[in-house]
């Protein structure tokens, strides 16, 4: 390994300064105020604070509206990342089978994932308005009450359906560079031991697909957890009533809709808390990264 | 155990033939080795026999049933690929097991054919190691053994050797042929080394571009090249090959020299084709091919010249013995044996006989 030496100690200080910059404006120093003001508590002015130590945390923890929102989101985020890598694996199986058209087929599968959140909550909203949408309308004729507006479950299926159709591109991309890795000769030997299709499928392509499906089970995760706030936010706002409200969608509430800073800054840390606890878990799985050949 | 039926087999993609129309009957337990160069088509013709690809033309059979619309799993016939392609997430035993269980046969029964394979081929130790864990000949092992355990009627093997060093390769061989011995499974081996071909077949099909230019024992082969292509394929070093003008009960050579030779097919222009260990030296005044040498390659027991006939650029190569004090810049006679004389159509190809 080489290793550059500066002249003096000074440039490599203003070459990485942009990036240290940007991270001590845009992370640290609103960790630090979201630690900061964990602690204390706010008069119902908001003219004077207290520091009261943990205390916001055992509210937060005691409160059941947070418990509610801790089981909506465990509920989103599994049906998220299981249909979104349950129908991306379906599709990139699918993608392998075509012959003519294949590089169109995948270009089309990409496209949703360049459309942004609130944009793709937008659609599916109005796909499935119960007075305009066109696809609500089906919906009804075979007999189904469908009012997202009113039915905390309607609205359930909805932000998971708009969620999932959004990470689906990204998962299909993963998927389909990992069974491009799978040697041809494999399922051929598997053809002759005389495994049929899915036989073959299930015992050599989806075991060897593990480290892909592995990596995208944390990004759907996380992607599931923090990066849904778009589309909660355009097509439910977390209602009816709290039915789709997540972790990160009632940080939003609580701090600046309803602008108690105490407690929503405890519910970020808790946060950071989690996200800090899946990279690490990422970071040792990548390392560890199960390698075949 | 079953007979393989070949019928004018033919093979397209998108309209661009590679298989020419290839047709052989192989014996039940007979060991058929096809050899050529590389692209000229063996992969295609062996993975046509499993399954893998599908026949343009032409019909399959094994064991009396014509399988060209068959699945390779309905074929009960097991390869051996190249690169092994072995389950890298299943042990050794696992990777063997893996055909049984698919037909359902019971634990017990799995567990001694398992066994008794790796007995045969010395695999007990690995069983339950993982393949990235074992060498390149213990790969090309478990790959046989995942081949034999399923004892299938017929067995394919896609150069199953190429991938190891040359020593290893010996050892396989070696054993590949014993193995044979011992099962009498029918057996078609594909190989583009001719070592391989002429020690482990029965019979050779040699294969050029798509077509079997000849299709006999290896002694056959080597003793009455069908082509010219056949001629230059097999034997090391190559046979000397060159055009000569036949007439008056001779030929003349490159060069402009006369040779007398007896059984000569026919008059006017013909390829004739000279091993090197069929040549000897002329004895004096004795009527020759005049070799003009460019350089002696020693290998202890025998010596090979590297040269030329005199008066022409047409390469010669010579076998010598290995006290031949030859060496670059001399001039040496040389007498072809009568009984080898190999004569070839300059059109064709085909051999011409006298
Ligand atoms: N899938 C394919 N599509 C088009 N051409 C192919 C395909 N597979 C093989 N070929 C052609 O068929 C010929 C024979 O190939 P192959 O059987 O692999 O040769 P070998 O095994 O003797 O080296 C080659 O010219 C190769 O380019
Ligand atoms: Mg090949």
């Amino acid at each position: 390994m080489r290793r550059t030496v500066f002249p003096h100690k000074l440039l490599p200080w203003l070459l990485l300064a942009p990036q240290l910059a940007i991270t001590l404006i845009f992370f640290y120093w609103p960790a630090g105020q979201a630690f900061r003001q964990s602690m204390l508590r706010e008069d119902a002015f908001g003219l004077k604070s207290t520091f009261v130590g943990l205390a916001n945390f055992r509210k937060v923890l005691g409160d059941p509206n947070y418990l509610n929102a801790v089981q909506v989101t465990a509920v989103f985020s599994a049906l998220v990342a299981l249909f979104a890598m349950a129908i991306a694996l379906f599709l990139a199986v699918q993608a392998e089978k075509v012959i003519r058209g294949k590089g169109f087929y995948r270009t089309l599968m990409i496209w949703p994932y360049a459309v942004a959140p609130a944009i793709a909550g937008m659609l599916w909203l109005f796909m499935f308005n119960p007075s305009f949408g066109t696809l609500a309308w089906p919906l009804r004729q075979m007999g189904i009450h469908w009012n997202p507006l009113l039915d905390g479950d309607h609205a359930m299926i909805l932000v998971v359906a708009a969620a999932t159709w959004k990470q689906i591109s990204y998962n299909f991309l993963f998927f389909v560079a990992g069974l491009q890795a799978i040697p041809r000769s494999l399922l051929e030997a598997a053809a002759i031991d005389g495994a049929s299709r899915r036989h073959a499928f299930w015992t050599i392509v989806f075991p060897l697909l593990t480290p892909t499906t592995f990596f995208l089970l944390v990004v759907n995760t996380v992607y599931a957890l923090f990066d849904t706030f778009g589309i909660i936010h355009a097509v439910t706002g977390g209602g009816p009533g709290k039915a789709t409200e997540t972790l990160v969608y009632k940080v939003y509430n609580d701090g600046f809709v309803n602008l108690i800073m105490g407690d929503s800054a405890a519910q970020s840390v808790i946060l950071m808390i989690i996200v800090i606890a899946l990279t690490a878990f990422q970071f040792r799985f990548i390392e560890r990264r199960v390698h075949y050949g | 155990m079953a007979r393989i039926l070949l019928n004018d087999v033919r093979k397209s993609y998108a309209g661009n033939q590679v298989i020419h129309g290839i047709g052989i009957e192989i014996a039940d337990g007979e060991f058929v080795v096809i050899v050529g160069p590389s692209g000229c088509g063996k992969s295609t013709l062996l993975r046509m026999v499993a399954g893998l690809e599908a026949i343009s033309a032409g019909t399959i059979e094994i064991g009396g049933k014509v399988v060209n619309d068959l699945e390779p799993r309905q074929r009960d016939i097991a390869m051996v690929f190249q690169n092994y392609a072995l389950y890298p997430h299943m042990s050794v035993r696992e990777n063997m097991a893996y055909g049984l269980k698919i037909a359902r046969m019971s634990k017990a029964e799995i567990a001694a054919r398992v066994a008794k394979a790796a007995t045969m081929l010395e695999l007990e130790p690995y069983l339950d190691r993982k393949p990235r864990a074992l060498s390149g000949g213990q790969r090309q092992r478990v790959a046989m053994g995942r081949a034999l355990v399923r004892e299938p009627a017929a067995l394919l093997l896609d150069e199953p050797l190429s991938n190891l060093d040359a020593k290893l390769r010996v050892q396989m061989r070696l054993q590949i042929k014993e193995m044979h011995l011992r099962t009498g499974q029918t057996t078609l081996y594909v190989t583009h080394d001719q070592v391989e071909a002429m020690t482990l077949a029965d019979r050779l099909i040699v294969m050029n571009k798509g077509v079997a230019e000849q299709i006999a024992t290896p002694l056959e082969v080597y003793e009455r090249p069908a082509s010219e292509f056949v001629a230059g394929f097999i034997g090391s070093p190559a046979m000397n090959i060159f055009t000569v003008r036949a007439g008056d009960g001779g030929v003349t050579l490159p060069g402009d020299a006369v040779l007398p030779l007896p059984g000569v097919p026919r008059d006017g222009e013909l390829r004739l084709g000279l091993r090197p260990e069929h040549l000897r030296l002329a004895q004096e005044g004795e009527a020759a091919i005049p070799v003009l040498l460019r350089s002696v390659e020693r290998l202890g027991a025998d010596a090979f010249g590297y040269g030329m006939i005199e008066g022409s650029e047409v390469p010669m190569v010579l076998r010598l013995p290995g006290t031949s004090r030859a060496e670059r810049g001399d001039r040496i006679a040389v007498v072809p044996d009568p009984a080898h004389l190999h004569f070839f159509d300059p059109e064709t190809g085909r051999r011409v006989e006298g």
